[in-house]
């Protein structure tokens, strides 16, 4: 098993951080994980994006070009990395705010409304945490257990009254979440 | 139970240098290696070990501090990026010349100038020449990995007191920047047991005045010292080369690469392996010294090679020295923090050597 994952979106959407849970969560099942950010001076608002890589084996490049799964959280990133995504691969992106959905017929693509359901929760912050819950519903190799572990381990101690809240957002993620084309 | 744990680069060398039994740490922000000073800051490593981390004034004071506290025989270092390592240059020439061991990272970006922020190889030529003036060498260590990352600090501090030399880590903005999974080793303590006799904290009756200088007036004297220093750089050619082959035994063609630039490598020899084509992977993993034996041995086995860099191709002038003209050396390289992918490299390869 080797998955390459794109995550892309803007800058304070939690890309990085939704990356770095997934990445964690691998790490539990003794998976081989890298995680590469596109660094810059980058902004909230601005975009960010986030290679994370799960294998079985050592990985090799941390830095590829094209994706089995893509999770596009903006237009921008739609337009840019919809046509990286190989064969059989996977995008999920959340429709809010998105005028030219995707159009590929030879990959699955999912649809989480991570925004709308976000701001009916205690704090539009669990974005992330509702895409990652998405995710876990596609196919995943990562496991919900391993997740809320990860986030458990992720969190700083002053923030732990969040955990529930965060692993609520996952656990609705995996619920909304819907499979467009099939 | 192995102490495993998912961090940057930049983070897994700086508690790596905590549990090196480092003594103290000296630096200067910079990106893409400003999360060794915040980690470091953030670890109160002072209430860990009594390792002391201070963030210096500037890149010329950092280096200087460490300066002075090698000569008191202690594990120190610094890091910074391509314009604070040119700034600490005069500092580290010092040092090559005292005889003074340390440690300095190096998390290389785009150049020249402030250039940019985003990944580079561009500090090979600096790293592997010494840096500053004057004759003299520096053992370099290329990671290729977040573990890499923290074990060569381990080794760095190693052959920094066997030479009593300062020794470069020479990383980048990707090795720097990316997560991986890390096996820390365990700590270590910090006021270690090694040779002392030569330090500068306090002159005892039985001996004579312990002296740390670079300086030294008398031609003469002076010759005789630069042909010891040489003397100690070629043990270190004969002792401390280190490089890793990937499928190299059967190989028909061999890509070069260290660092960041490999590990893409690595990938385009899977994807070369899967299409029929016998290539192989060199990684040098000392820059100095060289690998050159290695390479030359190969040139004598391969139709082609081809060295992957991150700037204008640097290691490549070593890699042409070495082969002696038996094969071809070509270049495939990207510069000002543009990363080429392994599919882009397999096409140069095809390319290159007109592979059908």
């Amino acid at each position: 098993m080797n998955e390459e994952i794109i995550i892309a979106g803007f800058g304070g959407q939690g890309v990085l951080l939704m990356g770095k849970i997934m990445a964690y969560a691998a790490m539990m099942q003794n998976l081989e994980v890298s995680w590469m950010p596109s660094y810059g001076p980058e902004m909230r608002g601005g975009t960010a994006n986030v290679t994370v890589v799960i294998s079985t084996e050592r990985i090799s490049s941390p830095i590829v070009n094209s994706y089995d799964t893509a999770i596009l959280l903006n237009q921008q990133s739609l337009d840019k990395f919809e046509n990286s995504v190989k064969p059989g691969g996977m995008i999920l992106y959340d429709p809010n705010g998105i005028s030219r959905h995707p159009e590929r017929k030879d990959i699955k693509i999912f649809q989480v409304s991570a925004a709308s359901e976000a701001a009916k929760m205690l704090t539009t912050k669990t974005f992330n945490m509702i895409v990652l819950g998405a995710y876990l519903k596609t196919g995943s190799p990562i496991r919900l257990e391993d997740v809320i572990k990860a986030i458990s381990d992720s969190l700083p101690e002053r923030h732990h009254h969040l955990i529930p809240a965060n692993v609520e957002a996952v656990k609705k993620g995996m619920e909304i979440v819907q499979e467009i084309n099939s | 139970m192995a102490d495993i744990k998912l961090m940057k680069g930049n983070e897994a060398f700086a508690e790596a240098a905590i549990r090196a039994g480092c003594d103290a740490y000296f630096g200067y922000p910079i990106t893409p290696q400003s999360e060794v000073l915040e980690y470091l800051t953030a670890q109160e490593p002072h209430k860990r070990t009594g390792m002391v981390v201070l963030q210096a004034e500037s890149e010329l004071a950092a280096i200087n501090m460490v300066y002075g506290a090698a000569g008191t025989g202690k594990r120190v270092m610094t890091s910074s990026s391509g314009p604070g390592i040119s700034l600490k240059q005069e500092g580290i020439s010092y040092m090559a010349g005292s005889e003074l061991p340390c440690l300095i990272l190096n998390v290389m970006r785009g150049g020249p100038g402030l250039g940019t922020i985003q990944p580079s190889q561009s500090d090979y030529f600096q790293a592997t020449r010494g840096g500053g003036h004057g004759d003299y060498y520096t053992p370099v260590l290329a990671p290729a990995s977040v573990q890499e990352m923290s074990d060569f600090v381990k080794l760095g501090f190693e052959l920094a007191f066997r030479y009593r030399n300062p020794v470069v880590i020479l990383s980048d903005g990707i090795i720097g920047q990316m997560m991986e999974k890390v096996e820390l080793f365990p700590q270590q303590p910090r006021l270690a047991e090694f040779d002392q006799s030569w330090v500068t904290t306090g002159k005892t009756p039985d001996r004579k005045r312990n002296i740390i200088t670079s300086v030294d007036l008398d031609s003469a004297r002076q010759e005789k010292h630069n042909q010891d220093l040489q003397k100690k750089y070629q043990r270190m050619r004969e002792n401390e080369v280190r490089f890793e082959s990937t499928n190299c035994d059967d190989a028909d063609y061999i890509l070069v690469a260290f660092g960041s630039a490999s590990r893409i490598c690595q990938k385009t020899v899977k994807i070369a392996r899967e299409k029929g084509i016998k290539l192989g992977l060199l990684r040098p993993v000392t820059l100095f010294p060289f690998p050159a034996e290695e390479i030359k041995r190969l040139g004598r086995q391969v139709k082609g090679m081809l060295c992957v860099e991150l700037n204008a191709g640097q290691m490549i002038e070593d890699v042409r020295l070495a082969v002696e003209n038996n094969t071809v050396v070509a270049l495939h390289n990207r510069m000002g923090g543009m990363v080429p992918t392994p599919e882009e490299v397999y096409h140069a390869i095809l390319q290159k050597f007109s592979i059908e």
